[in-house]
C-alpha cells in the first residue's frame, strides 16, 4: 500500500499539469479586449480644437442621440486610410461624428483636415493621451458608437467597408 | 557664513527631495504593476509608447488626487479589464493557478510525511 501512494500521486499531478497545459493549447494567444462593452461614457473637460475653449463632455454628448467617437492624429498614417469612410458615414446624416485629436501638432492636424476634408461635428484636443485612457482606448485610430451616453461598441484599429456597414445596421 | 548658507540649503532642500524619492517610489512601483497593453511583454514602466507614457501621467495624476495604490489598480481595471494588472486577483478564473501550489506542497508533504516519519 505504502508503495503505491507515491506513484499515484505522482500520476496525479501530472494529470493535472497535462490537462492545464491541455486546455492552454485551445486558448488565444494573442489579447482581444472586449469590444461589446455597455459602459456610461465618462465626465472629462477639454478644449475646442477650432476656438481653444474649454469644453464640458456633457455638453457634447447630448441623450437619445447616436454618436461616434473618433480618436484620429495627423501622425496617424491608418486615420489617413479610414479617413474617406468617415466622410462617407458624415453624409448619411444619421450619426454625430465627434473627433478626439490625440497627441497632435495643431498645424498639422488643420492642414490633414484641410487636405481629406472634415467629417466631424465637433472636434476636442487630448494633448496628453489621458482622456483617450479615460475612455479606455488603447490608440490612434479607434471609434467607439455612443447612443444615450453608453458606449455601445468600440472598434480598435481602422474602419472599413465592413465595420461601417455594422455601424449603419446598429443605429437603424 | 558661506557654510551656514551651505547647510541651510541642504537643510531646505532635504525633506522635500525625500518627498519626491517617495511619490517617484510609489508611482515606479504601481507602473510596474501594470501591463502596456499594446506592447508585448512590457510593463508600463518599461514601455515608451504613446498608450504607456499617458497612462503614466494618468497614474501620477491619480497619486496627487490622493487616491491609494489598490484605488488606482482598481481605476485601471474598470477601465481595461482585470489583464492590465499583472498581479491577479482570486476569482474562478485564476483559482487553479492560485491553489496548485499549494496543493502540491501539501500532497508532496504528505508523501514525506508518510515515507519518512511514519516509517521510523
Amino acid at each position: 500500500m505504502k508503495n503505491k501512494i507515491l506513484p499515484f500521486s505522482v500520476i496525479i499531478i501530472f494529470g493535472i499539469i497535462f490537462f492545464i497545459f491541455y486546455k492552454g493549447l485551445d486558448d488565444s494567444k494573442i489579447y482581444t479586449p472586449d469590444v461589446n462593452i455597455k459602459k456610461e461614457i465618462p465626465v472629462f473637460n477639454t478644449k475646442e480644437f477650432f476656438s481653444g475653449e474649454n469644453v464640458k463632455s456633457s455638453s457634447i454628448f447630448e441623450l437619445d442621440k447616436a454618436y461616434l467617437l473618433n480618436i484620429w492624429s495627423s501622425w496617424c498614417v491608418p486615420c489617413r486610410q479610414e479617413h474617406p469612410l468617415l466622410m462617407n458615414l458624415n453624409l448619411e446624416n444619421k450619426l454625430n461624428i465627434i473627433g478626439m485629436n490625440y497627441k497632435d501638432n495643431l498645424k498639422n492636424a488643420e492642414n490633414f483636415l484641410k487636405e481629406l476634408g472634415n467629417p466631424y461635428k465637433e472636434i476636442f484636443i487630448d494633448l496628453d493621451g489621458t482622456i483617450a485612457i479615460e475612455w479606455g482606448a488603447y490608440g490612434v485610430p479607434e471609434s467607439f458608437l455612443i447612443y444615450n451616453n453608453e458606449i455601445i461598441k468600440k472598434y480598435i484599429g481602422p474602419l472599413n467597408q465592413e465595420l461601417v456597414d455594422e455601424i449603419n445596421l446598429l443605429i437603424k | 557664513m558661506k557654510l551656514l548658507k551651505f547647510f541651510l540649503i541642504v537643510i531646505i532642500l532635504f525633506p522635500l527631495s525625500s518627498i519626491n524619492a517617495e511619490e517617484d517610489d510609489k508611482r515606479n512601483k504601481i507602473t510596474k504593476n501594470l501591463r502596456c497593453l499594446i506592447c508585448q511583454g512590457q510593463s508600463v514602466y518599461d514601455s515608451d509608447s504613446e498608450f504607456a507614457n499617458s497612462l503614466k501621467i494618468v497614474v501620477d495624476k491619480k497619486l496627487q488626487e490622493g487616491l491609494s495604490e489598490d484605488q488606482i489598480y482598481e481605476y485601471f481595471k474598470t477601465k481595461y479589464g482585470e489583464w492590465i494588472l499583472y498581479d491577479p486577483g482570486l476569482n474562478k478564473n485564476t483559482y487553479i493557478l492560485w491553489l496548485l501550489p499549494i496543493l502540491i506542497f501539501l500532497i508532496g508533504g504528505a508523501i514525506i510525511y508518510k515515507s519518512f516519519i511514519v516509517k521510523k
